[in-house]
């Protein structure tokens, strides 16, 4: 049965895997010194499936289709526009660096990965779920590991790969003592048959442990953290910062539907665990990251924090705790996206990555301070910028839900964050470059990486100020998990 | 009324911060220009709101609400009472004379740079941002939005104090200052959360609106548990002991608009802040803690004037003078009585003008002699005759000499407290022994006595800009101690409404 409503839900799905294609086929007709021109073409191309998805593929009441396999919902649909804007984003910041960018196959692996993205969002299966994940992360091993001959590089493609490896074939073991326990790998059957309560707690428990391995290295939650730093820092900057907003926003949209449908009978158990996972991920993060030199392992550190605070949302387990997550998430998917391009931006041209190199940023090129300060500020939680309001959001779901003492715990970790954030701009605004002549070079921003950083940086401020349409999108997306 | 008057108050700073940001580096006299045309506008706006307040209706007026995210009950929701009008004019006034002498003047052959010479685009930005939320917190009667203005109040206290601060201790004092703030602040957020939540459960309705929040019937042992930390987590910012520490170091390490903004106006959102959310939303919690607020105020104001007593260094002398003088405002808050809160509004202002003041004449001192230390300065009169008069004028205001503004608030504050409990209003009333003292020790020394020859030939008189300002300020001090009816009755119409929520009086 191949009606339009299936069409409709595997929709952009198709279109990415013929702009893939079309990546492909165009790629060898383009000179050496042009190839980097299919990052236009794969951003375009990203932006385009965006409105006509959005223009045909709207989601009605959520459905199955595809024999079970894909939930079509506005959970996904919301979801799948946060990935694809984000990989569109990658791409254009891929474009100037030269060992990645210049080479059509990074923007393959990149599409590849958002297919991967994009089914995760909507799988109802336990099978598809999988399938979906190596999706996602195949080809971002590969993309960590891009730079042959760097070694940091190589590294942090091998070791995202080990842990990677690790982490999925102990949840492939948790997904298969589901099926045996059940019968059934749907996760909206197994929804009906955990809450008859057939099954022996213990071992629901002990699967949702499993499961939460896999899941936990995705959002990299203490303590399935450990790759994070190192590959943050080896990987191609523009990697990482995909790596760090949509692969982490990935793994999160696969939590929310498991944890709030399929195992929401037991949902007693699972929010304290979660709700002890959340308090020590923040604090780890924030902690370890006051002590980072290195802007990209800082940033790595931090957005370990962030999946912790994002959590507090998942934990609330309510209607508005789920709209806060998906808030959040879209939040922090622009701020750290933004981040991330400047740190690109910035060490294209100086080569340099510490925090204390960034001294005299402001004087040397005022507009990319400020966007450093949008950035580094919305990170931090500071309105008029988009982190404010999500770290409010979440912090109310917490305490409607009881858990005062997290949300206290979680403003704790966010005073931590204003330290080490405020150091950054500190070297930003504060400090003089060595040599202080060289402040009057300005460092260059080639095309790609204006408009996305212009837009990256807009981005942020609208979802700090004019806050009620994209939350009412993340509610809508919330409410179809109740 | 439908000119959306308030909103243009508040969001003028704003607009004006982005254009001045779009301006070439180099132009910087027209970013001053572009500051100082809509500092006047923000001024003239705010003088309007005050004469149009109707002071028989009283209530709240000028109200503008937009629906801004209705699934969570938040709006735009703006409007002022008898306590918010006067802040309003006293950010007007303060953001009109800060631009003045932070414009200064630039001669290198004789070493002076006064005012702002490094990057007044970027300053100016960042004060009016500040300036934004200082506004918005003044007029919200949202709670979220009131949170949201209060935040963007606060963290550009940082750039503007690392930035442009005193070499010396700016980095510490920046950091210091922005996390004792942002600690205070997120703990409010809890207890407001709190209060979201229960008002929810209560009555059904989900809404930060603090008009219908004063309705929303807390029990006793709620407001028992959350009343201190929404009160102290706002207070903090007001200066409160034990939580003043951040205060001096950042007043001494702000350039000189800075300052004045932070003394005369960021203290005032945590004393208004704590009032508005605090007593005013958790009365019976109020009723419960007063005893332990007006403890805290009580040492504030006599430890403060002490240890401003026995400092050298001008700045520290008046940042803790600060923290005596807001010591004073949490105590008239105290009492929960009609003297006491009146006294504490009117003082609000009073010492918002009376601070400023100071330290704008500080850093014109300073500017010129490099120098802070009281026993380094003297003949101060000699060179600059206009800020001498000027700081003359404010010392009067600080000791609360009749015929000036200073008079008229401290009066009825210790009439309040001698109500509620007369053994406090004898020992806070010490503090006016010693603040009289140290003011009249730092007027004769640095105006009145011998010029050191080291700044001898050196020191220059003050802009005219820097007098338009000094005249400014002393005009209120002035005009309010004449003729208390300038504020008195509108300061006294939203004490009334206090009153009411406190159940009488």
């Amino acid at each position: 049965m191949f009606t339009s409503t299936t069409f409709a839900s595997i929709l952009p799905e198709i279109l990415i895997l013929v702009l893939g294609m079309l990546v492909l086929i165009v790629e060898p007709f383009w000179k050496e010194e042009k190839r980097r021109n299919v990052g236009w073409l794969t951003a375009g191309g990203l932006l385009a499936i965006m409105v006509i998805s959005f223009l045909f593929g709207q989601p009605g009441a959520p459905t199955s289709t595809l024999g079970g396999m894909i939930r079509f919902d506005w959970l996904g649909f919301f979801f799948k526009m946060l990935f694809m804007f984000a990989a569109a984003a990658t791409a254009l910041l891929l474009m100037d660096n030269e060992k990645v960018g210049h080479r059509g196959e990074a923007y393959l692996l990149l599409l590849a990965s958002l297919l991967g993205m994009n089914l995760m969002a909507v799988s109802a299966d336990l099978v598809m779920l999988y399938l979906a994940i190596e999706t996602t992360s195949i080809p971002l091993y590969i993309l960590s590991g891009f730079m042959l001959a760097d070694d940091k590089s190589t590294e942090a493609g091998f070791k995202y790969l080990l842990f990677g490896a690790l982490t999925s074939t102990i949840m492939l073991y948790g997904f298969s003592l589901v099926f045996g326990f059940t019968g059934t790998t749907n996760l909206y059957q197994l929804t009906d048959m955990f809450k008859a309560g057939s099954l022996p707690l213990v071992t629901t428990l002990g699967t949702m442990a499993l499961i939460l391995v896999g899941l936990g290295f995705k959002v990299s939650i203490v303590p399935f953290h450990f790759w994070a730093p190192d590959v943050y820092e080896g990987a191609p900057t523009p990697v990482a910062g995909f790596l760090s907003t949509a692969s982490k926003a990935a793994g999160f949209a696969v939590l929310v539907r498991l944890f709030f449908v399929t195992f929401s009978g037991f949902a007693v158990s699972w929010t304290i665990a979660l709700a002890v996972l959340a308090a020590v991920t923040m604090t780890v993060g924030n902690l370890l990251a006051i002590q980072q030199t290195n802007i990209k392992r800082l940033l790595a550190f931090s957005s370990i924090a962030h999946a912790g605070y994002a959590m507090i949302g998942v934990v609330a387990f309510s209607q508005l705790g789920a709209a806060s997550v998906i808030f959040y998430l879209a939040a922090y998917i622009a701020t750290n996206l933004l981040a991330f391009g400047i740190v690109m931006a910035f060490s294209r041209v100086t080569g340099l990555e510490d925090v204390k190199d960034y001294s005299g940023l402001s004087r040397r090129s005022p507009l990319l301070g400020l966007m450093m300060l949008a950035a580094f500020l919305s990170l931090t939680g500071m309105p008029p910028f988009g982190g404010f309001v999500a770290k409010v959001f979440v912090f109310a779901a917490g305490v409607q839900a009881g858990y005062v003492w997290l949300v206290i715990v979680g403003i704790l970790n966010s005073i931590i964050g204003v330290y080490y954030y405020l150091n950054v701009l500190k070297s930003v605004y504060l400090y003089r470059m060595p040599n202080q002549d060289e402040e009057n070079h300005p460092i260059p921003l080639t095309r790609p990486y204006a408009i996305a950083l212009v837009v990256l940086a807009v981005g942020v401020i609208l979802i700090g100020t004019v806050f009620a349409p994209w939350f009412s999108w993340s509610n809508a997306a919330a409410l179809n998990l109740f | 009324m439908n000119f959306p008057v308030l909103s243009v108050i508040t969001f003028t700073p704003m607009v004006a911060a982005l254009i001045i940001l779009m301006l070439p580096a180099q132009r910087k006299n027209e970013a001053r220009g572009v500051a100082l045309a809509a500092a006047t506008f923000a001024l003239l706006l705010s003088f309007w709101v005050y004469f149009s307040y109707d002071q028989a209706t009283a209530g709240y007026q000028f109200i503008e609400k937009y629906s801004w995210l209705p699934a969570l009950g938040i709006s735009l929701h703006f409007g002022v009472d008898g306590i918010s009008a006067p802040l309003v004019l006293l950010t007007g006034v303060v953001m009109f004379t800060g631009v003045l002498i932070s414009w200064g003047e630039f001669d290198e052959s004789k070493h002076l740079s006064a005012g702002i010479q490094d990057r007044p685009r970027e300053f100016f930005a960042f004060l009016f941002l500040l300036a934004g939320g200082v506004f918005g917190v003044f007029v919200s009667l949202d709670l979220f939005m009131l949170f949201f203005f209060y935040e963007i109040a606060v963290f550009p206290m940082y750039l503007l104090i690392a930035i442009w601060g005193w070499i010396q201790t700016r980095e510490y004092a920046a950091m210091k200052l922005t996390l004792y703030l942002f600690i205070g602040s997120v703990v409010s957020l809890v207890g407001v959360l709190a209060m979201y939540w229960l008002q929810y459960k209560n009555t059904g309705i989900l809404s930060f609106d603090m008009i219908g929040m004063e309705k929303a019937g807390f029990s006793q042992a709620f407001q028992n548990i959350w009343f201190l930390p929404v009160f102290l987590g706002f207070a903090v910012l007001g200066g409160i002991w034990p939580f003043h520490n951040w205060s001096p170091d950042g007043h001494v390490a702000a350039p000189t608009a800075v300052s004045m903004f932070h003394a005369g106006v960021l203290m005032k959102l945590g004393a208004f802040a704590a009032l508005r959310v605090g007593i005013m939303l958790l009365p019976q919690g109020a009723h419960t803690w007063s005893w332990l607020i007006m403890l805290f105020a009580g040492v504030a104001v006599v430890y403060g004037a002490y240890i401003a007593f026995v400092q050298e260094d001008m700045k520290y002398m008046i940042g803790f003078s600060s923290v005596s003088h807001m010591g004073l405002v949490m105590l008239g808050m105290s009492t929960l009585n009609r003297n006491g809160i009146m006294g504490a509004g009117i003082q609000m202002f009073s010492h918002g003008v009376m601070t400023a003041l100071f330290f704008a004449i500080t850093g014109m001192i300073y500017d010129r002699s490099h120098t802070r230390q009281i026993p380094e300065l003297g003949g101060m009169s000699k060179v600059m005759p206009f800020a001498t008069i000027g700081f003359i004028i404010g010392g009067l205001v600080s000791m609360g000499m009749p015929l000036f503004s200073g008079f008229v608030a401290e009066f009825p504050i210790f009439m309040g407290v001698w109500q509620v409990q007369w053994l406090v209003a004898v020992i806070a009333s010490i503090s006016i022994v010693i603040t009289a003292a140290y003011i009249m020790r730092n007027i004769r020394q640095v105006f009145f006595g011998p010029m050191p020859e080291k700044l001898e030939g050196h020191m220059g008189d003050v802009t005219v800009l820097d007098k338009v300002a000094i005249t400014t300020l002393c005009l209120f001090m002035i005009v309010i101690g004449m003729f208390p009816s300038f504020m008195v009755p509108m300061i006294q119409t939203g004490v009334e409404n206090v009153l009411r929520l406190l159940g009488g009086s």
